[in-house]
């Protein structure tokens, strides 16, 4: 029986596992994939150089900005702008998202105006900001805030919403308080979905931080990229995305762990 | 000693149609005495009077019209009733989880307002807290409750023994089986020593044979407990099973159809549905059934 599905079959079969070895390779094979197309175009003179540096070129410039301590500088200051908004911004959705979920009468007042503010684009909002926070680092905090916290809020409601009602119910006939419900019942329910939906929305919250940057910033990675167009320093404009992208790659992951830890019982 | 019972049915007789009282005597030279007579002599623990329920506004769907049972202490009673009859609605009424339209549901002589520690329920769908351990989740009433670590620890080993789940207790329910889960189930809402156990087809989601071993490890957990017990189910064979007494619930609008007592002897095999007494119970409850489902079409 084994024997008769190849491994052929094994990848084309609907939601059939694959061994890990395979999936390592596959991975691995894109990446070779996107950066040997990468390197073929820009040593290759398909496109000029001008436009497209070689993978050579910008690691580079990467080994020079890191030795005069510029790469982790501006690192740095990216880091701490993306993820002091990001905390701040979850620290009030994870709560507030909760109770919007759980009581129609926290949900009835907030939805109608979170749904609007949150197809505003934020990009519209950042020189109101300037206006009245200037261009200091609460700027660019306040850009990623307004980024993430309307999002997060109603996908943090969502979360709570969909605890089952029986699982609530059983709570009550085991002796909670209808006060205590939120706490010790939807919130370790909803945890796991509510720490999918940070990790998720940690991923944009990055992205906004270089429309937060190309403004008004003295240091940042999107500050060097933007610099960077004017000196058609090519190279440095994708060492700064490659940056951006490893370290969204090592916040994404540490959240997967964090998860792990924390609601182990989750699948 | 079966006046009791009696007395309740005839309060049921209100509305359109007729209350059958049945009272089937075992045959069987070993089973002579009454077998629930001395354990339902100490009162009733639960009453629910002339409950109607009614879904939105006074136009709106009729779930239950006009409810009387009792049951008495120690009792194990079944109800049951084609699908949709409303009967699951009574035991979430009966738990305080709904409020009904009009009449009255007491406990031990209080009025149920809100759910409660007393009102002990075992729901068809799983519903263990999946973030807890088996461990965890049997203390969590206990925990509610303010009792001190030692006497929970009491507590929660004697139940996971008593269901026979002791080498699971630091697992999570996402690691147990269904029958598994129900067993935790009930394990946990017998933590709180509830005055009364109420079962929404707690075993309706598990496999048949899965289902036969939960309904004697039921039997011999409530035997040794001695628990009042109001169970939902729409399976005969398991009503007749575990029960003392059987409620026949109508089609929507639900009411009380029929009592029936069986006067089957305890402790019960499951070989006891090959019996003429348990035949001739459910092709009595089959009749009322069927009656009630070709009316509906």
């Amino acid at each position: 029986m084994a024997q008769r599905r190849t491994a052929w079959t094994r990848l084309t079969t609907p939601f059939a596992n694959i061994p890990a070895s395979t999936a390592t390779t596959l991975a691995l094979a894109m990446w070779i994939a996107v950066i040997g197309g990468w390197a073929l175009l820009s040593y290759g003179r398909v496109v000029p150089n001008m436009f497209l540096p070689t993978p050579g070129t910008v690691l580079q410039t990467a080994y020079r900005m890191s030795l005069d301590g510029s790469l982790f500088y501006h690192t740095f200051t990216s880091a701490k702008v993306v993820i002091l908004g990001f905390v701040v911004s979850s620290l009030i959705a994870v709560p507030l998202g909760l109770w919007m979920g759980t009581y129609r009468a926290v949900q009835a007042p907030l939805e109608p105006l979170v749904n609007f503010i949150r197809y505003l684009p934020v990009t519209s909002f950042v020189p109101l900001f300037i206006l009245w926070i200037g261009i200091g680092i609460e700027q660019r905090i306040a850009v990623i805030f307004f980024g993430t916290f309307f999002q997060q809020l109603v996908m943090i409601s969502d979360c709570a919403r969909s605890v089952s009602r029986d699982l609530v119910n059983a709570s009550y006939t085991l002796g909670t308080k209808r006060s205590e419900a939120v706490w010790h019942v939807i919130f370790p329910a909803a945890l796991p979905a509510i720490l999918d939906t940070l990790r998720v929305t940690m991923g944009w919250a990055w992205t906004y931080l270089v429309v937060a940057e190309l403004v008004a910033a003295s240091s940042g990675l999107g500050y060097i990229s933007l610099k960077a167009m004017r000196g058609f320093q090519v190279d440095v404009i994708f060492m700064a995305i490659a940056a951006i992208g490893l370290l969204g790659l090592i916040t994404d992951t540490a959240f997967r762990i964090l998860r792990a830890r924390v609601a182990p019982w989750a699948p | 000693m079966g006046a009791l019972i009696m007395n309740a049915s005839s309060q049921t007789a209100a509305g359109s149609r007729v209350v059958v009282t049945e009272t089937v005597k075992a045959n069987n030279p070993a089973a002579t005495a009454d077998p629930a007579g001395d354990r339902l002599s100490a009162g009733t623990t639960m009453a629910i009077e002339d409950v109607t329920l009614r879904y939105g506004d006074a136009n709106g769907v009729l779930a239950l019209d006009d409810v009387s049972l009792q049951v008495a202490k120690n009792e194990f009673c079944v109800i049951v009733g084609p699908s949709g009859c409303g009967k699951s609605s009574l035991l979430y009424l009966a738990a305080g989880l709904n409020d009904a339209t009009s009449g009255s549901i007491k406990v031990d002589g209080r009025e149920v307002i809100e759910p409660g520690p007393d009102r002990g329920m075992v729901f068809q769908s799983y519903t263990l807290f999946p973030w807890l351990t088996v461990r965890a989740n049997i203390e969590y009433g206990p925990k509610r409750k303010g009792l001190p670590a030692e006497q929970r620890k009491r507590i929660v080993d004697q139940y996971l023994n008593e269901v026979g789940l002791a080498p699971f207790a630091d697992h999570y329910p996402a690691q147990l089986s269904g029958g598994m889960k129900q067993r935790v189930a009930i394990a946990r809402a017998l933590a709180n020593d509830p005055a009364v156990l109420l079962m929404d087809e707690p075993f309706g989601a598990l496999d048949s044979q899965t289902r036969g071993t939960m309904q004697k490890l039921l039997l011999r957990v409530w035997e040794r407990q001695q628990k009042t017990v109001l169970f939902v189910t729409h399976d005969i064979d398991e009503a007749l099973v575990l029960g003392d007494r059987v409620l026949v619930m109508t089609a929507r609008p639900g009411k009380i159809k029929a009592e029936i007592k069986v006067d089957i002897p305890r402790p019960r095999s499951m070989d006891v549905i090959l019996e003429p007494d348990f035949i001739a119970l459910k092709r009595r409850i089959l009749g009322l059934l069927h009656d009630e489902i070709d009316e509906d079409h």
